[in-house]
């Protein structure tokens, strides 16, 4: 028995509005940066564990269950206000310049240090926060149960989607990073301090990171080897929307959600095939992918 | 002991006999003598354990099983451990222990396999949780005629598509543990109209769904086989899966996930209501109950690969090793010390056996597998005996239970605990697991 269209709909939904939060950091990393953060997943877990931390200790503080929501963001702020500068201003910055392949070696390096400085400060226990997942209630659609929380993450999404876009785009500081993104060399000749910008998109990515692991640790056990299967999948949302598009990113995450939904409910065995096969398709006939204007080469 | 008379007399006239001269003679033959046994008090044993220190399978099975070998390795060295185990070390060789992360996928594998062995000089290697990395690391140490003890990984492949002399297995392959679900089910007289399954796409996975769905053609012939989903290892969302199960209601539903897989899938099934829908039945749970508590939804079937955990035996040996693991980790022993204690307690007894027929020096590689090869021992979840594979595969009996939440030992408990013989789960010796499930499973014993 196949699943109705509805239902094959809000579980592609679902499963791209987490991707989106994961992936538009990696995006913006990219896109201001040209990094491609093989390390964004341990930013995504480092959220889960702080997210767990920090809902652990509003617990203890007595705080009411409904603010257990701010804790949560609150450890993703944390993590971006703490670990993004560190890791931006003192490791990333000394290797701007030089070929990309050697930053994703770079930030590949950081992925397997931060696996371990996560276990080193959490151990290897895993961590519950499923409190939240409840709070939502439950809704019924058909023959299916859904909890609140998963439509609430959709909400999370569309909410982090306008207002990235809103800041890009209808801010004096928006436009100062586009300009950065469009050309770093010519910006930083119209007094752009350009460091600043690298710094602040940095973080913002980060966060975007750590916000979906943050988001995410209700529904599951935060433990080592979290920060593995999201990088991956967001990478293909990326590539299928363009490296470095905002746009991109939602398009793709929706593409890999739908198309993912649809291989899980009619041919499971398919499933993982379905993301890829939908990515060497883009790829075929848009390599730059769906939203990446063509650019002209620097000589 | 009381000296007699006689017996002092006796020792006068020795030393009368012999002199100072011959006295020193015989004390320094004597030493001479003794030089062996001296010599192996202080020579050590090296063994290379090889587990999952970081990623996914850390948490479950990796740092549990060499934390259980940890305890054990000082609880031998100390002499500490209940007889027929008391020797100190292993047969008064120190044990010194090297540990290994087993993340990194199976090329690496081989490759420190090798390494421990050429560079480390180990003596033994005792390891691997994941199924495809003992599939790649077996073949090696047979080409490189070393000794090789798979203590946990589930594949009926290692041993069914390949022959070794060097390499042994010691606990039961996954068979036993979908076998004996189905029989679960059939001796508790539970009605089976359909069945879905939700397995992870690899080895393991694959190789359980196969033994799942075969025995339920065999057992309930009239069952019909609904949703077969294939996440990804370490997917963490499965949304997508839950609802695909829930659209095809089924009267049972199997499962092989686990460590972080399966709690996070116990952890948004269980909110949806899939566990109040359809019976599900867990072949490798025992693991996630500590952690989950009062989230592990209650009637849930599981078995824990073994008779391993809250399903072990009632044993002086059981209450020993139940004890020295949870004063010293705050938590009581699931499958993964479990099998590790089995595999070290087989080494040990294996070594012990070599050392006696070597003249109680340290044997060689060879010397250990002849030894291991068709041995019998006891340990916390009961015998274990390598009877399959030439003596290179063990069997042993298992449990299968169901799950009740006790609010007041804020603990998870299994009721309605079911006992399956080793002989009744386990192919015999010379059939596959899937020729003997196909053909109705021919010799079974003991079967409740």
């Amino acid at each position: 028995m196949t699943a109705a269209p509805l239902t094959i709909l809000i579980d592609g939904l679902t499963y791209a509005s987490w991707l989106f939060i994961v992936a538009l950091g990696l995006t913006l990393v990219f896109g201001v940066l040209k990094i491609l953060n093989i390390a964004h997943g341990s930013f995504y877990a480092l959220g889960a564990y702080a997210a767990a931390s920090f809902v652990g200790w509003a617990a203890s503080m007595k705080w009411a269950p409904e603010l257990s929501l701010v804790a949560m963001l609150l450890a993703a702020v944390a993590v971006a206000v703490v670990v993004a500068p560190l890791t931006e201003r003192g490791l990333l910055r000394f290797f701007y310049g030089r070929d990309e392949v050697l930053l994703v070696l770079v930030t590949y390096a950081l992925f397997l240090i931060m696996e371990d400085v996560t276990k080193l400060l959490w151990g290897a226990n895993p961590y519950y926060v499923s409190e939240p997942y409840g709070m939502f209630g439950s809704v019924d659609v058909g023959r299916q149960t859904y909890v609140g929380y998963e439509f609430a993450l959709v909400g999370l999404a569309v909410v982090v989607g306008l207002a990235v876009w809103w800041g890009l785009n209808r801010t004096r500081m928006g436009k100062v990073v586009l300009a950065v993104i469009h050309s770093a060399e010519v910006a930083a000749s119209m007094g752009v301090n350009v460091s600043r910008v690298y710094m602040l998109a940095f973080s913002v990515g980060i966060f975007l990171a750590a916000l979906g692991g943050a988001f995410t640790a209700p529904m599951i056990s935060v433990q080592p080897g979290v920060s593995v299967g999201v990088v991956i999948v967001s990478f293909a949302v990326v590539i299928i929307g363009g490296l470095g598009s905002i746009e991109g990113a939602a398009v793709g995450a929706l593409i890999v959600g739908l198309a993912r939904s649809l291989a899980v409910h009619v041919m499971p065995v398919a499933e993982l095939f379905s993301i890829y096969v939908v990515m060497a398709v883009v790829l075929m006939f848009r390599p730059e992918g769906l939203f990446q204007r063509v650019q002209a080469r620097k000589i | 002991m009381t000296t007699t008379h006689a017996d002092r007399s006796g020792a006068v006239s020795a030393m009368d006999a012999l002199g100072w001269r011959g006295l020193a003679t015989a004390a320094t033959m004597g030493l001479t003598l003794a030089l062996p046994a001296a010599a192996q008090a202080q020579e050590t044993f090296k063994i290379g354990i090889v587990s999952f220190l970081s990623g996914q399978a850390a948490e479950s099975f990796g740092i549990p099983a060499v934390n259980g070998a940890k305890v054990l390795v000082d609880a031998f060295n100390k002499g500490a451990a209940p007889a027929p185990y008391n020797k100190v070390g292993f047969g008064g060789m120190k044990i010194e222990a090297v540990y290994l992360d087993e993340a990194g996928g199976a090329t690496k594998q081989v490759q420190e396999l090798r390494n421990l062995y050429d560079r480390e000089k180990v003596d033994a290697v005792l390891g691997y949780v994941s199924s495809g990395d003992c599939l790649a690391v077996a073949p090696v140490a047979e080409e490189l005629k070393k000794f090789l003890i798979l203590y946990d990984c589930g594949t009926p492949r290692v041993f069914e598509d390949g022959k070794y002399n060097y390499v042994f297995r010691t606990a039961a392959h996954a068979t036993m543990d979908n076998v004996a679900l189905v029989r679960y089910l059939k001796a508790k007289n539970i009605k089976v109209d359909n069945y879905n399954m939700i397995n992870q796409d690899y080895a393991w996975g694959q190789d359980s769904k196969k033994d799942f769905s075969l025995s339920m053609d065999k057992l309930f012939p009239a069952a019909k086989a609904g949703q077969d989903q294939l996440p990804k290892f370490g997917a963490g969302q499965y949304g997508t899966e839950i609802s695909a199960l829930m659209s095809q209601p089924a009267s049972v539903t199997h499962s092989s996930l686990w460590g972080g897989d399966l709690q996070a899938f116990i952890l948004q099934a269980g909110p949806r209501g899939l566990f109040k829908r359809t019976q599900v039945m867990l072949s490798a749970g025992d693991h996630v109950l500590p952690g989950l508590g009062d989230k592990m939804p209650d009637g849930t079937i599981l078995g824990a690969r073994g008779a391993y955990g809250l399903m072990s035996p009632k044993s002086a040996l059981n209450d020993w090793w139940w004890d020295l693991y949870s004063k010293a980790y705050n938590v009581y022993p699931v499958q993964a010390p479990y099998r590790m204690v089995q595999a070290m307690l087989g080494l040990k007894l294996a070594v012990e056996k070599a050392a006696a027929a070597n003249g109680g020096k340290k044997p060689s590689h060879e010397q250990l597998a002849a030894a291991l090869k068709g041995m019998e021992w006891d340990s916390p979840a009961g015998k274990i005996r390598m009877a399959l594979a030439d003596g290179h595969q063990a069997i042993q009996d298992t449990a299968i239970g169901r799950t009740r939440y006790d609010a007041a030992k804020k603990m998870v408990m299994i009721d309605d605990i079911l006992r399956f013989p080793a002989e009744c789960v386990n192919p015999p010796a010379g059939t596959s697991s899937e020729a003997w499930i196909k053909a109705g499973f021919p010799g079974a014993k003991g079967c409740p």
